[in-house]
């Protein structure tokens, strides 16, 4: 059980926090023929794009409501419909979401109502999926605007069992994964592979390693997603033999969808380290009643070797972790599961699932207060985003990039964190980064009666490396 | 939050061409098809490399949350204005008034924390909405701790990037500049030293420093770029300048104007991109200067410096002959970087005016002829096809567009504030060439438009073509 430290300072320097409006710009991208659109002034648009742009290196369809001086005050109903409109004509898009800013929710904005007024006026546009989300900026962060997105989604698409006819089992094969905004591109597609080992076919939703993978396709140009999780196939969750759900935010989404399909749910935290992919192929082998396949047994005493490998270079090592909630949890899991040493773990706002994170204290707050509790605690290895990189530089401590944003790298967004393999790796990559930096040198020590020869006498420091 | 009438006024601007006719870079963004950033993004692009003062975006997260730390300005020492800092507000202290409150308290936080020489307060939608007076708030801070702090109201919603840029180039005016007279003159210069500005500089990976030698050299002392690579110290000394270059765009074009109408400084519009356009920006300030051993002085060293160049761009120039380019970018760029590709024999077929003035448009005829494409649809698709109709070689834009150029596997140059090189000045040249041909003649476009092996039709003749 941790204790929540609440923020308590009245400026915020180096922000850990990213936008709920990143957060579903972000779960909407992961459907095909895809078009967010954010409900506020244009200037919006153009950061939250620039943010995906540095991160993905990918062009990023996101719209604006392009509210102005008018619009702010005197109501902004038209820009939400216009808005509508204008994407449904130019780009006839499959999905559009409306997630509101700080901006249109401090003004009173309905935009369920908007989108109401905009389906009795146009029937032309039926076949357009349009959900309205709440995602001011003045509260969460791009953990809970991720999870209130794909929550609105499941509840706009995904069609009562009663109603459509749907039960659980009537395809044996598939499995939905509610997906986390912690799974990077390439966690789901090794997530893919080892699901396909148990002769099981996942259906992410939402599914960035299809629309955000960096692949090259055959268009020169598309003005929506191409891939990601199709609509047609929200109809068929309720037909399912099981959910499994990666990530605590996404709770409410999963009850949801259970409550909608009544196909049974599984909720694991996170895939990182040995436990966690335990108990997703414990799941695997129930759900498709199949023996665990032997690649994925190599896998995993291959894991167990690392693990031994660097649990020296691990064990009791300082770590400093800045991320939101899911991930934080992740990666605490599996630096404990080694015997490293939490000492410190920020996050960037109050969420429910962080109480039951196994660490002593968790603060709400900024790199800034990760730098200063890190600091204090002579930490030795810093994990977070790309902002936390001049945070590692000024204490002094190697940095393992993980979250949102990463731009200073390439290739960032494909890395694999999960199942038996992305952990060796990621073990590897952690123990490759303290091996030179973090352990302790004992000083020089020069007896004043050595004999050492006449050059040697001087002070100068001796490195070991 | 500023009156209609206020922002009426931001938009009035007279030394700016738009004034005289119906204009396409200022008209009302479209929702849904809307692209470009907000009047807060224009202020803090402006002035967040003045390097040693305290940036707050007072607001919700997203405003600094998505952009702070994101800028390829470069300091030759003070690195504050790299530290994101923001009053990051809650729902809470929007509904129960608390913004103002948490507002002076960051303020003192940062000052205590960071004693910088300043604090900027931008002010961004949410609490200009909710009619934060941050002007009082800062005025009471500035008398509770000593300390200038200067408010920049540029709330997203007031209107585009470029009127942010006026917004902090008014704020420069209204509250910084005049403030300190400029450090006296080192006594033993064997030459005169003119003190001068330059605006709309901003030192993007550093390329200022190709040529701020090169200005020293000529006794030109600059007392501040506004803002790259600025102190706020040097920014209160602008009102003493002789003589004032505009360096992107008309962008801050007010300050330049107002402190001509304040201390009656005059100023010039130039560029450091290109050989042509280096040398007339030295040549304008020693006309400007009218200092006759200047003017000597001045063509002494361009003559060296084209010279030495020319040398060491021959190489390149048999490699880029004749490549053709489709260009789009904002404002000013567009014709300066004309002239620097047409220094190279590059070709340009078209450019993008939807940011230029008429007088910016005027200058492209001149230099590309009447026959010129001014594209004013920047859509990803209309670009793509262009470069394909008018058989381009290379794109160069904005880093908005690289991912659309190599998505359609066109060769692609970045131009914009967001790029890793430098490119001003002589020496910048040689970057530029460098850059132009890594890309145009890189192995790699002809691996990813070629089908797979298995995939050809016609194996034998698409192998003749590699």
């Amino acid at each position: 059980m941790a204790d929540i430290l609440k923020r308590n300072k009245a400026l915020s320097v180096n922000p850990l926090k990213a936008s709920q409006p990143i957060g579903g710009s972000l779960a909407t991208l992961g459907f095909n023929r895809a078009m967010p659109m954010l409900h506020g002034s244009q200037g919006c648009t153009a950061f939250a794009k620039v943010f995906f742009v540095r991160h993905f290196r990918e062009p990023i369809p996101l719209q604006s409501t392009a509210m102005d001086q008018g619009s702010s005050v005197m109501g902004a109903d038209e820009n939400v419909r216009e808005g509508i409109r204008n994407i449904a004509a130019k780009s006839h898009p499959a999905l559009i979401t409306i997630l509101t800013t700080g901006l249109a929710e401090t003004q009173g904005a309905d935009v369920h109502r908007n989108v109401r007024e905009f389906r009795e006026a146009h029937p032309e546009f039926a076949d357009i999926a349009v959900v309205a989300v709440n995602t001011p900026d003045f509260t969460g962060s791009v953990e809970t605007g991720y999870a209130a997105t794909l929550t609105a989604i499941i509840d706009a698409l995904v069609p009562d069992a009663q109603l459509a006819g749907t039960f659980p089992g009537k395809r044996p094969r598939q499995v939905n994964v509610l997906a986390s905004y912690l799974l990077t591109p390439g966690d789901l597609e090794a997530l893919r592979d080892i699901f396909e080992q148990f002769q099981l076919r996942p259906l992410f939703v939402p599914d960035l390693s299809d629309s955000l993978d960096g692949c090259l396709t055959e268009d020169d140009f598309s003005p929506v997603t191409i891939g990601g999780t199709a609509l047609s196939e929200m109809a068929t969750l309720g037909d399912a033999k099981a959910t499994i759900v990666i990530g605590e935010s996404l709770n409410k989404a999963a009850e949801l969808l259970a409550i909608k399909t009544g196909v049974p749910s599984y909720t694991i935290g996170h895939l990182y380290g040995l436990k966690a992919n335990d108990t997703l192929i414990e799941i695997l082998a129930k759900i498709s009643d199949r023996d665990v396949p032997e690649r994925l047994e190599r896998q995993r005493a291959q894991l167990q070797d690392a693990m031994l490998d660097t649990h020296f270079m691990l064990g009791q090592l300082r770590v400093a972790i800045a991320a939101d909630a899911d991930l934080l949890r992740a990666f605490i899991d599996l630096l404990q599961e080694m015997g490293a040493e939490i000492v410190a773990a920020v996050t960037s706002c109050n969420t429910h699932s962080l109480a039951d994170i196994p660490v002593a204290t968790i603060k709400i707050g900024d790199l800034e207060d990760m730098e200063n509790i890190a600091r204090a605690n002579r930490v030795q290895l810093v994990i977070g985003n790309s902002h936390a990189v001049d945070t590692a530089g000024r204490l002094g401590t190697p940095i393992l990039r993980a979250g949102f944003p990463l731009y200073d790298i390439i290739g960032g967004y494909q890395k694999t964190w999960i199942g038996y393999r992305g952990t060796r790796q990621t073990l590897f990559d952690l123990a490759n980064l303290v091996i030179n930096h973090a352990h302790e040198d004992i000083p020089v020590y020069r007896s004043i009666y050595a004999q050492k020869p006449a050059n040697e006498q001087t002070d100068y420091p001796l490195s070991c490396h | 939050m500023k009156s209609t009438k206020d922002i009426a006024a931001l938009l009035d601007e007279p030394a700016c061409e738009h004034n005289k006719k119906e204009k396409s870079g200022c008209a009302k963004p479209k929702p849904g098809g809307a692209a470009g950033g907000c009047a807060f993004d224009g202020a803090q692009i402006a002035l967040l490399p003045i390097a040693d003062v305290a940036h707050i975006v007072h607001g919700p997260i997203a405003c600094a949350g998505s952009s702070w730390d994101n800028r390829g300005t470069r300091s030759s020492g003070a690195s504050l204005y790299r530290i994101g800092m923001t009053t990051d507000l809650t729902e809470q202290d929007i509904i129960m008034g608390r913004a103002e409150k948490r507002l002076f308290h960051a303020i003192k936080q940062a000052i205590d924390t960071y004693s910088p020489p300043a604090v900027f307060i931008y002010n961004t939608c949410v609490p200009a909405l909710i009619g934060d007076d941050i002007s009082a708030v800062c005025r009471s801070a500035q008398e509770r701790w000593g300390v200038p702090v200067v408010p920049i109201d540029s709330a997203g919603f007031y209107g585009t990037k470029n009127l942010g840029n006026r917004i902090a180039g008014d704020a420069m005016v209204d509250y910084v500049i005049g403030t300190r007279e400029p450090d006296p003159l080192p006594l033993d210069t064997s030459i005169k030293i003119h003190d001068v500005n330059l605006i709309g500089e901003y030192n993007i990976a550093g390329e200022f420093w190709h040529v701020l030698p090169l200005l020293d050299e000529l006794g030109l002392r600059v007392l501040c770029t506004l803002s790259g690579d600025a102190r706020f110290r040097e920014v209160q000394t602008m009102h003493r300048a002789e003589v004032n270059m505009m360096v992107c765009s008309k962008a801050m074009v007010n300050v330049a104007r107002k402190l001509q109408k304040q201390y009656g400084t005059p100023w010039f519009e130039g560029s450091f991109y290109g050989i042509t356009d280096t040398s007339q920006a030295l040549r304008d300030f020693a006309k400007a200067l009218n200092d006759a051993d200047l003017t000597t002085r001045t063509e002494q060293l361009i003559a060296r410096e084209e010279e030495r160049i020319k040398v060491q761009l021959e190489p390149w120039k048999a490699r880029l002959k004749n490549k053709r380019v489709l260009l789009f970018t904002g404002g000013v760029k567009s014709w300066s970087v004309i002239s620097a590709l047409q220094d190279l024999g590059m070709v340009v077929v078209a450019t993008g005016t939807n940011k230029s003035t008429e007088e910016d448009k005027a200058r492209i005829r001149e230099l590309m002829g009447e026959e010129t494409l001014m594209i004013n649809d920047g859509s990803p698709k209309e670009l793509i096809r262009i470069v394909r109709d008018y058989q381009a070689d290379i794109l160069i834009a904005g880093g908005r567009n690289m991912y659309t150029a190599l998505k359609a596997k066109i060769p692609f140059l970045d131009i914009n504030q967001e790029r890793e090189f430098g490119y001003e000045g002589y020496q910048g040249m040689l970057e530029l060439v460098r850059q132009l041909a890594l890309t145009i003649e890189s192995p790699v476009w002809q691996a990813v438009r070629v089908p797979a092996p298995w995939k050809r039709s016609c194996p034998q003749e698409e192998s003749a073509h590699g």
